[in-house]
């Protein structure tokens, strides 16, 4: 059984060498890893950390340290396994004759998902303002919520957005108009 | 005129002394009491498996009913002492089976333990009752089935910790029909499930079963009937509650819970729901003992939970719970003793919760009666050191672990050493310390000084100096096991230090600046230690003398040289040649 505590997601041969000394003596080893700051949309409330695909800037890993128990480490680690499954949420479309499934992970922001809604129903959706929400467009994307509530697509922050979502519904721009102004 | 005492009468008197520390006195008195003392000396605890050898315990003890042995070093935990190092329990297990057929419990933490030593214990012991394998590894499920299958009058089954090969849940199934002496059963460290029927069974027909630990792979919606037949339990641990949260699943549980009046301690809640919490509400009041150290929870729902347990006397949580939590924590429960907080993402370079020293400061503030604590955070001071020591001169473990090594005190950038200086200086009951952060040779000369009932004490990547060892080995009066890793101390300390090293269970040092030349000279001049170099790199006498061992161990030892080694460990033998395995 491999007992080496080994967290690196990327192929960096050196930092995933074990050593015995303190971590970052070997300043080659340290990446910037906050220089990839996408150019952030109106809408885009993302924070940096998850738009980074990998974990954080990989440290040499001391063998032993922190001193946590093995079986401490495997719990969390199955735990964020599970968050690297995918949130898979049904959209559906009104006419549409069947649904679809999606990967909310998958994307990055709204903007991201909005697109490629749009692509995948071959729909116009537009653009979301606080305001009016997709006042105007042809579609207005709504989602239900963990209580059962059907909500507005982009009214709160992405993070929350993806945890709460159950599931997707592209509304008829004329159906939407309520949802709108509030 | 000389008349003796009845050999009965001592006999009957030396029953009552229970511990260890009375009996070895009473064995020194003289010959008599000797002989009478270990003919009726029923318990042995061994600390460390090869300082005595079971051929030594049982010439001395021949009557003994219960036995406790550790074996591996402490660091063992944190994967620094290699695979194969050793602690094999089965030479003590054979050698019992030939002498102790009235052997009843045996214990054992750390230790290498096999399906044929497990199946040896359930054939030799007719009246065995209790098998405790707390942090052991070696064996399968296979070995359980021996046991559940022969040991009729088992009371206690504890696998805390272990890690078990898991080739099925089906050894559960082993317990006889007719077997119903069960008092305690934990099985949390296994992953399979067992037949579920086959558990509520044995559990129906256990009616003094006290202790229950499930495993992971028990669903939420399956412990209430668990539960329902067995009222009667103390210590409860779930499963898994991660199962999506459903009225009639919650009101089963509710209703469940609230028949148990007895329940005192809980644990387990792998990936709980926090929606599942408030089923527990109805036992809170009496819970004395929590582990939520599994239970990924935010603060608000562990704080509803927590806030209930007015009697609380340990908790073990993660870091989730936050300052916020801890001075809810603090408010709630007044009886509170021991506090573990663990990391839940120790190896990310963010701090991912709002946990820092404050925590500690309110809890040492807010309960009296707090003398043991194990602390993960990501940042401390001198100051709020001095706060918890002055708050808290009645704490009798202290543990803290800060997560980057060499963290100095982030208001000041000063080293440690004045906030673990005010830890000793005021705590003076401490038996366990865990230093960390950065700290100077300044910090020995206080631990020094001050900790005369220190007993164990863990170092990594402390200190300046040989210096720095030496105020320890010098002062501490009762220091009985002391490990480091990473800290500059050499050979000056360790030799000048060497006859303190006697008075030890054991010593370890790993990845410090001890040379194979002095290892060798402090094996020459003491001959009752085993001083044991373990080097993957080789045999030292490949090296130059001067270059530092990888990792050395030091233990006293009436038992000679070990004849189980691995080839990577050596012992330094008295007249200097080296001997291998």
């Amino acid at each position: 059984m491999e007992r080496a505590a080994v967290y690196d997601n990327e192929l960096n041969l050196k930092a995933t060498e074990l050593r015995l000394g303190l971590p970052g003596a070997d300043e080659s080893e340290k990446q910037s890893s906050r220089n990839n700051k996408r150019s952030s949309a109106e809408m885009d409330d993302s924070r940096d950390k998850d738009e980074q695909e990998s974990a954080p800037a990989p440290k040499a890993q001391v063998v032993g340290w922190p001193p946590v128990r093995s079986y401490r480490k495997n719990i969390l680690h199955q735990k964020n396994e599970s968050d690297l499954s995918g949130i898979f949420v049904k959209v559906s479309m009104d006419g549409a004759p069947y649904l679809r499934k999606i990967d909310l992970k998958v994307y990055i922001n709204y903007q991201d998902l909005l697109k490629a809604l749009e692509n995948m129903f071959k729909c116009s959706i537009g653009v979301y303002s606080e305001r009016e929400g997709y006042d105007g467009s042809e579609f207005a994307p709504t989602y239900e919520d963990k209580d059962g509530d059907w909500m507005l697509v982009g009214d709160v922050p992405w993070d929350m957005f993806i945890t709460s979502c159950k599931r997707l519904r592209i509304m008829k721009g004329s159906e939407a108009k309520g949802l709108g102004c509030l | 005129m000389v008349y003796s005492f009845p050999e009965e009468v001592l006999e009957y008197v030396f029953a009552f002394l229970s511990s260890d520390k009375d009996r070895n006195a009473v064995s020194l008195v003289c010959k008599s009491w000797y002989e009478i003392e270990r003919w009726c000396r029923r318990r042995v605890f061994i600390g460390n498996c090869y300082a005595v050898s079971p051929q030594i315990m049982i010439r001395r003890f021949p009557e003994v009913r219960a036995v406790k042995i550790k074996g591996k070093p402490h660091f063992a935990d944190f994967n620094l002492v290699p695979e194969r190092w050793g602690a094999y329990v089965y030479p003590w297990i054979s050698a019992m089976a030939r002498s102790y057929p009235w052997l009843e419990e045996i214990k054992l933490k750390r230790m290498v333990v096999t399906d044929e030593s497990l199946e040896l214990i359930s054939k030799s012991f007719k009246n065995f009752k209790v098998l405790s394998l707390s942090s052991c590894e070696g064996f399968t499920t296979d070995g359980l089935s021996s046991i559940a299958a022969n040991c009729r009058n088992l009371r206690e089954l504890d696998l805390r910790e272990s890690e078990v090969e898991d080739l099925s849940g089906h050894w559960l199934s082993h317990f006889p029909d007719n077997f119903t002496s069960l008092v305690s059963l934990n099985m949390s460290c296994l992953g399979s499930e067992v037949s579920f029927s086959a558990l509520e069974r044995l559990i129906s027909r256990c009616p003094n079963l006290k202790t229950l630990w499930l495993n992971r792979a028990v669903p939420v919606e399956k412990l209430a009937s668990l539960l329902r037949r067995a009222p009667q339990l103390v210590e409860f641990g779930t499963g898994a509650c991660s199962t999506e949260i459903r009225t009639d699943i919650f009101s089963n549980l509710v209703e469940a819970f609230s028949g148990c009046k007895h329940l005192k301690s809980l644990s387990g809640f792998w990936d709980v729901v926090p929606a599942y919490l408030p089923a527990m509400y109805s036992v809170c009041s009496r819970i004395t003992k929590l582990n939520l150290s599994y239970a990924t929870v935010q603060s608000p729902d562990l704080v509803e939970l927590i806030s209930q347990c007015s009697n609380l006397k340990c908790l073990w949580v993660l870091d989730y719970i936050e300052d916020a939590g801890l001075k809810a924590l603090s408010s709630y429960c007044k009886d509170l003793q021991e506090l573990r907080v663990f990391p839940s993402d120790p190896y990310s370079a963010e701090p991912n919760v709002s946990l820092t020293e404050q925590g500690l400061v309110t809890v040492s503030a807010g309960c009296p009666k707090l003398q043991s604590v194990l602390y993960f955070c990501r940042q401390m001071s001198n100051a709020a050191l001095i706060a918890i020591a002055r708050n808290r001169p009645n704490l009798i473990r202290f543990r803290l672990c800060i997560i980057e090594p060499q963290a100095p005190d982030y208001l000041t950038l000063e080293p440690l050493d004045t906030g673990f200086g005010a830890i000793v200086e005021h705590c003076k009951e401490l038996r366990r310390l865990s230093l960390s952060g950065l700290l100077t040779d300044r910090v020995f000369e206080y631990i020094g000084t001050h900790a005369k009932k220190l007993e164990m004490l863990s170092l990594a990547f402390a200190g300046d100096s040989d210096l720095g060892l030496h105020h320890v080995l010098s002062g501490c009066e009762s220091l009985r096991k002391l490990e480091i890793r990473d800290c500059p101390f050499g050979d000056r300390a360790l030799l000048a230090n060497a006859a303190k090293l006697e008075t030890m269970r054991s010593l370890w040092m790993s990845s410090c600046s001890v040379s194979y030349g002095a290892c060798k000279l402090l094996g020459q001049k003491m001959p009752n230690l085993n001083v044991e170099v373990i080097d993957e790199r080789g045999p030292p006498d490949s090296r130059p003398e001067s270059i530092s061992v990888e990792k050395l161990y030091v233990y006293r030892t009436v038992a000679g040289p070990r004849a189980d080694k691995p080839d990577f460990v050596w012992t330094m033998d008295e007249d200097g040649a080296l001997r291998f395995s």
